[in-house]
């Protein structure tokens, strides 16, 4: 109900419901960049690009289209791929990681392998299979559809649905652990 | 509607993904507002998503750099300064330009009210039969407003959507008599060549059934529209459409939607 009332005020450009929802949702939302952009500082940057297209667009949200987390990831995803084929970013080469969001894990350095974010992730990947975390990365890092993932993975379109609920379920009981 | 079926479909994962269709996701939406329970699981599905995409985040340059760039793009807004000298030579001849208006204005004042005398005496008839009119237009509110305090009636109040956000309507909803007034107040007179079309909505899967037009809409006085509605509706939805209506309802013209919680 509470966030209802945030994003209703956000429409009506209240830069105090604003605030609200980038403290909400601005780690997300530059995380799920950064798994495309895979580049700390452009991903900040894109990040907070993206905010400021949701504030100069606030009117164009509506509730029966959708959650505004989803709205807001949905401008996120299309601005981290704008950037990954600029040219800018072509230049850069710098791709070391591995393709999934997990790849975190792998690229970072040892004085970051403490970070209470780094800790998180690993507990919500207990038991988390290869995968899962295929399509969990297709859907919402990379925001195929379902259609989408289905080629992808070569997997029938119900298995789609089922699979990513199992695997959503199973980072749900991680979480609570 | 088995809800416990409809969560562990999945369909709940892949919207707060946003990979469905727009129908799909207005279906998602209408049942959420129906059932609490898939709206928790809904608000479940997203706190896990939540939590994963903040773990690999990297960071951020946090809300001070968002007021910066607000305050540099609101630049072009705020006036420039203006020069302090000058306001008290200003305010001088501001004063006697009053004055001479002033002046001006109490001449015409005075043949206006002569005027005006003769004004009134011919306004009095008219409010004489506009005092008849309105004995009759209170009958007529007296009886709509029976009509809707009907003890079988159902309300269902219906928001504004993405193409008119400040729109809004009411459906009264008689189950037994099988008609729904349509009060359409907050909605825009519709544009020439288009008409309101109202629909009644069924869920799983999402299926509109028209109820009808808000035919001449800007003459109407009251704007409350009597349609027949033999439907189990679940919900409502206004829709403009090209004049004579639509076989289905355009989406994105989608100017009010409600759910009907009984």
């Amino acid at each position: 109900m509470e966030l209802e009332i945030i994003v209703e005020q956000f429409q009506k450009k209240d830069a105090d419901a604003f605030q609200k929802l980038y403290n909400m949702y601005s780690e997300n939302i530059c995380g799920v960049i950064n798994t495309i952009v895979k580049n700390n500082s452009v991903a900040e940057e894109i990040c907070q690009d993206v905010f400021m297209k949701a504030w100069n667009n606030a009117e164009s949200y509506n509730a029966s289209k959708g959650r505004f987390f989803t709205w807001i990831l949905n401008i996120a995803r299309n601005a981290a791929i704008d950037e990954i084929r600029s040219k800018s970013h072509k230049n850069s080469k710098k791709n070391l990681s591995a393709d999934y969001f997990v790849g975190i894990l792998e690229s970072m350095t040892d004085s970051e392998e403490g970070k209470e974010d780094i800790i998180g992730l690993k507990k919500l990947l207990v038991n988390l299979k290869d995968k899962c975390i295929e399509i969990i990365e297709l859907l919402y890092f990379k925001g195929l559809t379902q259609k989408e993932v289905s080629k992808e993975l070569d997997i029938p379109l119900g298995t789609v649905k089922t699979r990513n609920r199992s695997c959503i379920s199973q980072i749900r009981t991680n979480m609570a652990i | 509607m088995d809800t416990k079926e409809y969560i562990a479909s999945g369909i709940l994962e892949l919207y707060v993904a946003g990979t469905l269709s727009d129908l799909e996701n207005l279906e998602v939406y209408l049942n959420a507002e129906k059932y609490p329970e898939i709206k928790k699981e809904i608000e479940d599905i997203e706190a896990s998503v939540l939590s994963l995409t903040k773990s690999v985040s990297p960071g951020t340059k946090g809300f001070s750099d968002i007021q910066n760039r607000m305050a540099k793009a609101g630049i072009v807004k705020t006036e420039p300064i203006r020069n302090k000298v000058s306001w008290t030579a200003y305010l001088g001849w501001a004063a006697s330009l009053v004055f001479l208006g002033g002046l001006i204005w109490l001449y015409q004042q005075n043949d206006q009210l002569k005027l005006d005398i003769e004004v009134v005496s011919r306004e009095n008839d008219a409010m004489e039969l506009q005092i008849a009119d309105s004995k009759n237009s209170l009958a007529k509110t007296e009886d709509l407003l029976n009509t809707i305090r009907d003890k079988n009636i159902t309300v269902v109040a219906l928001g504004g959507q993405t193409v008119s956000p400040t729109s809004y309507a009411k459906a009264y909803w008689n189950k037994g008599e099988k008609k729904v007034y349509i009060d359409a107040q907050g909605l825009p007179d519709p544009p020439n060549g288009f008409v309101y079309q109202v629909w009644s909505l069924k869920l799983n899967p999402l299926t509109p059934t028209s109820m009808g037009l808000l035919e001449d809409f800007v003459d109407d006085d009251n704007k409350v529209f009597a349609l027949a509605n033999p439907n189990e509706s679940e919900a409502f939805g206004i829709t403009l459409e090209p004049a004579g209506g639509s076989e289905s309802p355009n989406l994105e013209q989608l100017y009010a939607l409600g759910v009907a919680t009984s």
